[in-house]
């Protein structure tokens, strides 16, 4: 069944999607959307250190995903400067130095445009078993700190007054987010897989009234628009990882429609005319 | 430790070279209030947060008797627009709870009403009422109250005081609070701790006002009012135009 490309397309992008619902939930909540930018920008320091050292891609990245993560929390302990500030420095360094090292280890042939937008068609079956068990892992790893870290979210001192752990939940997602970064790379990118996590969840916020409402229908909305994005790009012979995202857009669009409210404020009408 | 919930002895919180608050040692035990009371920036909130080990105090020990369930009302909360929280979700937020115990715990706030309606939606004051049933409906041991009361009506006021007293009594916990409420803190408390940067006096009610720098802090003219209250004290506490007393009386 997975010999066939497009099936392997279909299969690696609805598994993502599913991951990036909740765990982009998570992001725009706590406002983390540069943090998700920042670890895919040293993607390409993980990547670099893969071909030179003729390692696995997708452990490469992770590893370095979860070190810029580590010295990210050192930073905010050891200086005084604001977030945004440490992420764009981080970001910014670790993306130039893995320019470098690519520069000096100019053997490496390493295709750029697949690297920053992906290339969902050229997924192997060792990469859906990334996608699927890794996902899983991650999916399962986030239901387990659901509590802690949405608690942890609404009010951390709260959260820590009444015996929950949330600064250990907090560590965990970001590894969480590490490695859907680094399982992405091959399908989205490492430019467009923020947008992968923000998008579906932005849109979904419009949709929902609670917190686990929000979380399903981001999953949902991010898969209906991988299967739409990679026919899209069939048909027309678009880049698949782009179409994917500009679909999402195109559902966040709809969701700003007040569709809701329309139907709302007529069933309010009619009650009040019941009265 | 026997019967103390929990324990500050000769506590001080460091933060750039300066002390926030220094040398405070209190107990809370069940079935007592304790309340802090002092000006903006005496440390009333660090304090609290030292007997919630949120702070680890930089000198001097914070004792939590192991095992207990501890609830936290926070000074300020803003719930960001990005989260979709209703009242339930909110209540539901660091321990999951029946539907019948949920509805328990904001009719005695009173606000059974609004318990599917989102968070952001509430006023000030019916925001403080689902902060205080969240408190309510885990059945804490120990209760730590950062001015409950902000943004609440007056009658809402002293009906929530009211409610705060039954509680203890219901739950027998003890509560720690911070209040700028002095008629009520007076007449309502076991013992009063005011602070200023360290513990000023502390006391019962009626020997703490007496105090030499309780009256420097807070000044004089308040006495005749409080006598007034303490008056009311002897008798039950009348809430006018509550809707849940009405109904448990």
């Amino acid at each position: 069944m997975f010999d066939d490309f497009i099936v392997r397309a279909f299969a690696a992008g609805i598994g993502l999607a599913f991951i990036t619902g909740p765990l982009g939930c998570f992001i725009v909540w706590r406002r983390l959307s540069y943090f998700g930018d920042t670890i895919a920008h040293s993607a390409l320091l993980g990547v670099v250190i893969a071909y030179a050292l003729d390692f696995n891609l997708i452990i490469a990245v992770f590893v370095v995903s979860c070190l810029l993560a580590l010295s990210l929390l050192f930073l905010q302990r050891r200086t005084n400067l604001p977030d945004d500030a440490l992420l764009g420095l981080l970001a910014h360094s670790v993306l130039a130095i893995g320019l470098v090292l690519l520069g000096i280890l100019s053997f490496i042939r390493i295709d750029l445009m697949g690297l920053l937008f992906g290339d969902i068609l050229s997924v192997n079956v060792t990469d859906l078993l990334f996608v699927w068990i890794g996902g899983g892992i991650v999916l399962i790893v986030l239901i387990l700190i659901w509590r802690p870290l949405f608690a942890g979210t609404v009010n951390l001192e709260l959260a820590k007054a009444e015996g929950l752990n949330p600064d250990l939940a907090n560590a965990i997602f970001t590894l969480l987010i590490a490695s859907v970064i680094a399982i992405s790379i091959k399908i989205v990118g490492i430019l467009l897989i923020t947008g992968l996590l923000i998008i579906p969840a932005s849109a979904s916020r419009n949709l929902s009234s609670t917190p686990i409402q929000m979380a399903i229908i981001s999953s949902i909305i991010g898969v209906a628009s991988v299967v739409l994005g990679i026919q899209t790009s069939m048909i027309w012979n678009t880049p698949t990882g782009p179409t994917i995202l500009t679909i999402t857009l195109g559902v966040f669009i709809l969701t700003l429609l007040p569709l809701k409210k329309l139907l709302i404020s007529k069933k309010k009408i009619k009650l009040s005319d019941k009265r | 430790m026997n019967n103390n919930l929990v324990e500050l002895n000769n506590c001080g919180v460091l933060r750039n070279h300066k002390w926030l608050v220094r040398g405070v040692s209190l107990k809370v035990s069940q079935g007592e209030i304790v309340t802090l009371i002092g000006p903006n920036g005496s440390g009333k909130s660090t304090t609290a947060k030292m007997s919630l080990d949120i702070l680890k105090p930089d000198e001097g020990t914070n004792n939590i008797k192991k095992g207990i369930r501890i609830s936290y009302v926070p000074q300020k909360i803003s719930i960001d627009w990005s989260l979709p929280l209703r009242a339930i979700d909110f209540v539901n937020l660091v321990k999951k709870h029946k539907t019948s115990e949920i509805n328990d715990a904001l009719s005695i706030t009173g606000i059974k009403h609004l318990i599917y309606e989102d968070v952001r939606n509430l006023s000030g004051g019916e925001f403080q009422r689902l902060l205080m049933a969240r408190a309510i409906a885990k059945e804490p041991h120990f209760l730590v109250l950062d001015e409950p009361v902000q943004g609440v009506d007056y009658p809402g006021e002293i009906a929530l005081y009211k409610t705060i007293q039954e509680i203890v009594k219901k739950i027998n916990c003890g509560i720690l609070l911070i209040s700028h409420n002095l008629h009520v803190v007076m007449s309502q408390t076991d013992y009063v701790i005011c602070l200023n940067g360290h513990v000023c006096c502390s006391g019962a009610p009626n020997t703490v006002i007496k105090e030499p720098e309780y009256i420097k802090l807070f000044g004089k003219n308040i006495d005749p009012t409080l006598a007034f209250y303490q008056h009311h004290h002897d008798h039950e506490h009348l809430p006018d135009g509550s809707i849940d007393d009405s109904k448990k009386d």
